[in-house]
């Protein structure tokens, strides 16, 4: 027999929570549930966790029947360079300053737009980086390499 | 009398140089980021929340408050001028404040808009004046099984008033409150959900998380698109109204102000909500509803005054009850304790300049933003000239900056990003970030609340039902549940966030 998924959008939200509520009852049990009286830091997770999984399973099993909401087709481009874009300003900050850290972040978020113009891109970092340095570490003073050395 | 001191004490403190110029500095942020689609209230305070470290709390709150009404004002400009709203809760006015603008009537258009909003605000700062004081007083007798029924039912309300499907919306919230509960336990000490990750063991900041899920969430979703920017293609002239619409959009102000007010107050509602109720509302009284969509002019007054009312009364939960009604407010209550305020009813009495001066700011900035917002229209309109692709990255640096510091930690900036992609799958599948952030908030003092109300009946859950405080709160809770699950209004909710 062939399931036929009648509204992606809701199974897979439903499948999300599924899996958070499972996941946080699991790790929640090494934590002492205590009693109603006296809750222990296991008590609250549990409950929570178990009512967020009953209700994954609810909306999952809804969406087999009703509705017809298709998930829109992913697009990984903005996605993936958006969130490493930011990944690379964290792991740079510290150790390269704040403005090798901002042309990187800039570099890499433009290239996820649809135009990619080098001249534009290569003022627009400079242009942040100068202003990022000049708000943040001069104007406000906010303790911030600003060079690698 | 009191009232009247109290007012004087207001304005007193927010009248000195520096706070006026960080009213000033918070209305233009909120207009720019207003026009600008792309990036919301949400976003922006969280963002600028670091920058308010230096500042006095009371000019901090009264910065970031300006923040939200201020952008009130400046969603309603690109709704009108390109039919594109650039705030969720302008959304409404691109319905007739277009079609007007296509007829060659977007001055009045924008006139009533601002016109509108600065008398819903005026009517919402006398409404907080006279109703907060005694709702502190009142919350002052509660107890912990108050204050826990108290955001059980503030967090149904949001689910019932958050468009979408209600079954997502609560497990959403079930989702918030639990990644509240990551990091230290208070009572007993141990290290919940941390995964041995030293940076989580004073839980996720919430910034990160209304970053990621609004911000990031939104620029990836936006960059999606393409980059389709619609030109101004409207001249702005000839601002004043006539006499006709005047007469016309007076009413439509009035209800628009006073249901604004009400539904900003309720958990959960804020300007979004009010902005469509009041749009249905209009429609249904007027005597032709045919002509809404082409261009009617109470279709923009009713909505435009909702909304800045709505978004001004909000803060009533807030300053009283030390209860978040929305995302923003959520994050308004993050700046408090930032700045070491525990918000709650305790504030009126304890730090009367900071409460007072935040409501007489609201006028002032309401004040400012009336100019700001109609001689100076042309600047703002220039701005959306400004394309996407410049601006996406800018508003990035600034966000992961803003999150850097507020603990030096590259961890916090890592935790955006992943925030950011959930916020994006939740984006996908369409669930609504906003119920989840409020959770989060609330998820610790929920937890705190309900072992102390428990702990102090020795274990009887029916304490929660036998104080006529808490059982009240239940009863409307069931009742709002009840509404919505009921069927003919169920179709009435889904007519209205259609419309």
């Amino acid at each position: 027999m062939k399931i036929i998924i009648r509204n992606s959008k809701d199974l897979y939200a439903g499948i999300l929570f599924i899996f958070f509520g499972v996941f946080s009852v699991a790790i929640g049990r090494n934590y002492p549930m205590g009693t109603a009286s006296r809750m222990g830091p296991g008590y609250f997770p549990f409950i929570l966790g178990s009512i967020l999984a009953l209700l994954g399973f609810i909306v999952s099993a809804r969406a087999l029947w009703v509705g017809s909401d298709r998930i829109k087709p992913w697009v990984f481009r903005p996605l993936i360079l958006v969130l490493l874009a930011v990944l690379a300003f964290a792991i740079l900050l510290q150790r390269l300053g704040l403005v090798l850290a901002t042309i990187a972040l800039v570099v890499i978020s433009c290239l996820s737009g649809w135009e990619f113009r080098l001249l534009e891109v290569a003022i627009l970092s400079l242009v942040l980086a100068a202003l990022a340095v000049g708000i943040f570490a001069y104007g406000l003073g906010m303790p911030l390499n600003i060079w690698p050395f | 009398m009191d009232l009247f001191n109290n007012l004087i004490l207001g304005f007193s403190v927010c009248l000195t140089p520096v706070n006026l110029l960080y009213c000033f500095l918070g209305v233009a942020l909120g207009t720019l980021i207003g026009v600008l689609p792309g990036i919301g209230p949400t976003a922006t305070i969280g963002m600028l929340l670091p920058i308010t470290f230096k500042l006095s709390p009371v000019t901090a709150l009264i910065m970031l408050a300006g923040i939200y009404y201020g952008a009130q004002y400046g969603g309603s400009t690109t709704s009108i001028l390109i039919n594109l709203p650039g705030e969720a809760s302008s959304v409404v006015t691109c319905l007739d404040g277009y079609a007007m603008a296509r007829k060659g009537r977007a001055g009045p258009a924008l006139a009533i808009a601002a016109l509108g909003s600065f008398f819903a605000g005026c009517v919402a700062t006398l409404i907080i004046t006279m109703f907060a004081p005694p709702l502190a007083e009142f919350a002052l007798k509660f107890g912990s099984a108050e204050y826990f029924s108290m955001m059980v039912l503030g967090l149904i309300a949001a689910v019932v008033l958050a468009h979408g499907s209600l079954l997502k919306a609560i497990a959403m919230v079930f989702l918030g409150l639990l990644l509240g509960l990551v990091g230290t336990d208070v009572n007993s000490g141990i290290r919940r959900f941390d995964f041995g990750i030293s940076d989580l063991s004073d839980g996720i900041g919430f910034v990160a998380v209304a970053m990621g899920l609004f911000g990031y969430a939104e620029i990836i979703a936006n960059l999606e698109l393409k980059g389709k920017r619609a030109v101004i293609t409207t001249d702005v002239h000839g601002l004043m109204p006539t006499r006709a619409d005047l007469k016309a959009s007076w009413k439509a102000v009035l209800r628009g102000t006073g249901l604004g007010a009400m539904l900003g107050i309720l958990p959960g509602g804020g300007a979004v909500v009010s902005s469509f109720a009041s749009y249905t509302l209009e429609k249904r009284v007027a005597a032709d509803p045919s002509r809404f969509g082409k261009g009617a002019i109470e279709g923009v007054a009713g909505p435009e005054s909702a909304n800045n009312a709505a978004a001004q009364t909000s803060f009533i939960p807030l300053l009283t009850l030390g209860l978040p009604s929305n995302a923003v407010m959520a994050l308004m209550l993050g700046a408090m304790t930032i700045h070491g305020i525990a918000p709650g009813p305790q504030v009126m009495n304890e730090r009367p300049e900071l409460f007072w001066s935040l409501i007489t700011s609201m006028w002032i900035g309401n004040v400012m933003l009336v100019v700001l917002n109609l001689p100076l229209i042309g600047i703002w309109v220039r701005l959306l000239t400004v394309p996407y692709r410049l601006l996406f990255p800018a508003i990035l640096l600034f966000c992961c900056i803003g999150v850097y510091s507020l603990n030096n930690s590259p961890f916090d900036v890592v935790l955006t990003a992943v925030f950011g992609l959930l916020g994006y799958i939740f984006i996908k599948v369409d669930c609504e970030p906003a119920p989840l952030l409020l959770g989060f908030i609330l998820g610790p003092m929920m937890e705190e609340h309900l072992r102390r109300a428990m702990l102090l009946s020795r274990g009887d859950p029916t304490v929660f039902f036998t104080r006529p405080i808490s059982l009240a709160m239940l009863v409307v809770s069931a009742f709002l549940l009840l509404l919505i699950i009921a069927p003919t209004i169920r179709r009435k909710r889904e007519e209205a966030f259609q419309e």
